[in-house]
């Protein structure tokens, strides 16, 4: 008989024992984890709907999930539920205590703790979004919780916000300047938005979009496309 | 022991998820019982009485005997009744222990996701400190999370805030003497000193659908 195998009882069937000290289970995630991404912004500027965007956009061809951070605790859960855009358990929420930027940049441990259970619940993802609280325009994400950050702000919010800079303008991997179709009706020009962008953030992109126009933020979810293929 | 390590245990920039706890702060307030700096004293003084004292206590015993973990994470679940604060400890307990791994070589029976007071005695271990040292951060951890929350919660001035802590700082070491004299006790001896209406504020926080602080 196999050392391996012995038997305990005539009612038993035979067995073997795992080696000690040595984990029977498979792991638990194979390949790499997900690619993280964070989506940060100024208060209205449109995040959340960025976020149901791309989950439109990538849902049936990424295995994605998405960590809020908004003070209404299931509001911005319950959006992405409301618009058909994700299932409920494909989403958590961090609470902030009244900082944002902390729970993003400085205490990043709420949200690495929601991005584990999303993955130990749900099995390996290939995207994981990360929304932040509205915030402003000093706010970005540590790269201890995201590889790559997206930070939006909108026309409504004047075409000056791209000259005054500050870090997720000028650092984010992606600008996206949002709500392009108010413009006229607020008096900002785009081209000045443009100019200034580029002027801040040298060779970094920076797209323009009207999620109210296109309802899968073409440009954005292409961006995130190239990532994730880059990565494979 | 190292003073220096002692004070990167209990500052409140590590980033062991503190910042988003309130310690029960923002269901009083949101109540109505906790308005301006005297009822921030009272509440600062009845929480150090009571969770203070506790959380003192498991974290020294913890310290003092790293293979009572499993035992004295069972106690503090006895003596939290409140399944939302459970929650909170435990959540707190698990990204303190991102915290420490970063650091230290921690224990590996301290699991994943202990109660808070058993991951801080169990950082305190691997970093060398006593059970009293131990015992003084985690008495001083309970009155200044809530006390920086305040400043947040209701615009309280500052200095006024930290005017109290000073207050509070000698009544602070008083308890975690007392909780470290007793961390050898066996765990139904040890503290269970309790607040009720934290308990039942800690439930109804759970609930809200706009909260700024996850307890």
């Amino acid at each position: 008989m196999h050392p391996d195998l012995h038997e305990h009882g005539p009612d038993e069937t035979p067995h073997t024992h795992p080696e000690p000290g040595v984990d029977p289970h498979a792991p638990l995630h194979t390949g790499a984890r997900a690619l993280r991404v964070g989506i940060g912004g100024p208060v209205g500027s449109g995040k959340t709907a960025l976020v149901a965007a791309l989950c439109r956009a990538l849902g049936a061809e990424l295995r994605l999930a998405v960590v809020t951070n908004d003070i209404y605790t299931t509001e911005d859960a319950d959006f992405l539920l409301r618009n058909g855009v994700l299932p409920a358990e494909r989403i958590r929420a961090v609470e902030t205590g009244c900082c944002p930027h902390t729970a993003i940049r400085d205490d990043i441990s709420a949200n690495l703790d929601a991005v584990e259970d999303l993955e130990a619940a749900l099995g390996p993802l290939d995207l994981v979004l990360v929304e932040s609280g509205g915030d402003n325009l000093t706010a970005t994400f540590s790269k201890g919780l995201i590889d790559q950050q997206i930070f939006v702000v909108d026309v409504a919010g004047g075409d000056k916000v791209p000259r005054k800079g500050g870090p997720g303008v000028t650092t984010a991997d992606l600008l996206v300047i949002n709500k392009t179709d108010l413009a006229p009706l607020v008096g900002a020009d785009l081209s000045v938005m443009e100019r200034d962008a580029a002027a801040r953030r040298g060779d970094l992109p920076t797209v323009f979009l009207s999620l109210a126009e296109d309802k899968a933020a073409t440009p954005v979810a292409s961006w995130i496309r190239g990532l994730v293929a880059s990565r494979v | 022991m190292s003073l220096a390590t002692l004070l990167l245990l209990a500052d409140g920039r590590l980033p062991s998820g503190g910042h988003a706890h309130s310690g029960g702060l923002e269901a009083q307030v949101a109540a109505g019982r906790v308005k301006e700096i005297s009822g921030l004293d009272g509440f600062l003084r009845g929480k150090l009485a009571t969770g203070g004292l506790v959380s003192a206590a498991f974290a020294a015993a913890a310290c003092a005997d790293v293979t009572r973990f499993s035992e004295l994470d069972l106690g503090l679940d006895a003596r939290t009744p409140s399944p939302g604060l459970r929650r909170a400890s435990r959540a707190q307990g698990r990204a303190l222990l991102r915290a420490g791994r970063a650091m230290w070589t921690l224990p590996a029976a301290v699991g994943r996701e202990p109660h808070q007071p058993v991951a801080l005695g169990a950082l305190a271990a691997a970093a060398g400190l006593s059970p009293v040292e131990v015992a003084v951060a985690a008495a001083h951890g309970s009155i200044t999370g809530p006390a920086s929350a305040a400043v947040r919660l209701l615009g309280l001035d500052p200095y006024a805030v930290h005017a109290l802590l000073a207050r509070l700082a000698p009544e602070c070491d008083r308890v975690a003497a007392v909780a470290a004299e007793r961390s050898g006790d066996p765990v139904d001896e040890l503290p269970a000193a309790g607040a009720p209406l934290l308990d039942i504020g800690a439930e109804h926080h759970a609930t809200w659908e706009v909260r700024l602080f996850a307890s």
